[in-house]
């Protein structure tokens, strides 16, 4: 399925909700989207990955991307995410360990700037919050 | 004898049509449902790492996709680049220290390759990386039960 990128705003957080595949041929759309977000002036952003059928290393290397550019601009950059067969791919990976991923949006939206959800600070500091455990 | 065979020229947007094709004959030759996320990520992998090192070296030669349905499903991908076999090292970089690095160019290439390689290894677990014996080039081969 093509890639189809949705933006919004919900509180003080952009939304871009991506559905379909993102491989080698549609990820520098992804990252176009990214970059010209960062340049309109987004610094929390929250990326829901819920309508993503496929997601390979060219993807996850767009991701990391825009997770830098944020954290470089002190924004925010979370990923929502509850498939398993995404997730798989954080995992082995190791990149589970660097980004925010939450099931919902709704939990999305109160990841603060360090990156870090609320909750995640009294589990003896963890960088990724529970939810992601799933 | 390979029971489907696939040539496409060295652009993104055929990779797609290959996962395609592999997720199909793997189903049609046994492979178990609940594999055939791997078959079709794995497959995709090796075909972009194709792509990028004939655009690299641009090297307008077919990226070559043999599928053979047997004890086992293979799957072997063969390009045209100069011989590389890193894959087999299973040198995956640090996720944590690839976001501290201050390199900002978006995406970061060596995030694009070297994670590439983190779930190919991380994937399959028979993948051969060799030599092609017919000339310049590599080829990954990959393989997974049947029923």
């Amino acid at each position: 399925m093509e890639l189809s990128l949705q933006t919004g705003t919900v509180a003080d957080r952009t939304i871009l909700r991506v559905t379909g595949e993102i491989d080698v041929y549609t990820a520098p759309r992804l990252r176009q989207r990214l970059v010209q977000l960062v340049e309109e002036g987004t610094r929390h952003l929250v990326v829901d990955l819920g309508g993503v059928e496929f997601l390979d290393s060219t993807g996850l290397g767009v991701l990391v991307g825009g997770l830098k550019r944020m954290r470089a601009l002190s924004g925010s950059f979370a990923l929502v995410c509850d498939q398993e067969r995404i997730l798989k791919i954080f995992r082995i990976t190791g990149l589970d360990r660097i980004f925010t991923i939450v099931p919902t949006e709704q939990e999305a939206l109160v990841v603060e700037p360090d990156g870090e959800a609320p909750e995640a600070r009294s589990d003896g500091g963890r960088t990724v919050p529970p939810a992601t455990d799933r | 004898m390979p029971t489907v065979r696939l040539e496409f020229s060295p652009a993104p947007a055929h990779v797609r049509t290959a996962r395609l094709v592999a997720v199909a004959v793997a189903r049609r030759a046994g492979v178990a449902e609940d594999i055939l996320d791997e078959v079709r990520l794995a497959v995709g992998e090796a075909c972009s790492r194709a792509v990028a090192l004939h655009q690299l070296h641009q090297l307008k030669d077919l990226v070559e996709v043999e599928m053979v349905d047997g004890p086992r499903f293979t799957v072997s991908v063969a390009d045209r680049g100069p011989a590389e076999t890193r894959v087999a090292t299973g040198s995956v970089p640090d996720p944590v220290e690839l976001v501290a690095d201050p390199d900002t160019s978006f995406p970061a290439p060596s995030v694009a390759v070297g994670m590439g390689l983190a779930l190919l290894t991380g994937l399959v677990d028979d993948l051969e990386v060799s030599a092609r014996s017919d000339g310049t080039g590599t080829a990954v081969r990959m393989s997974w039960p049947v029923r």
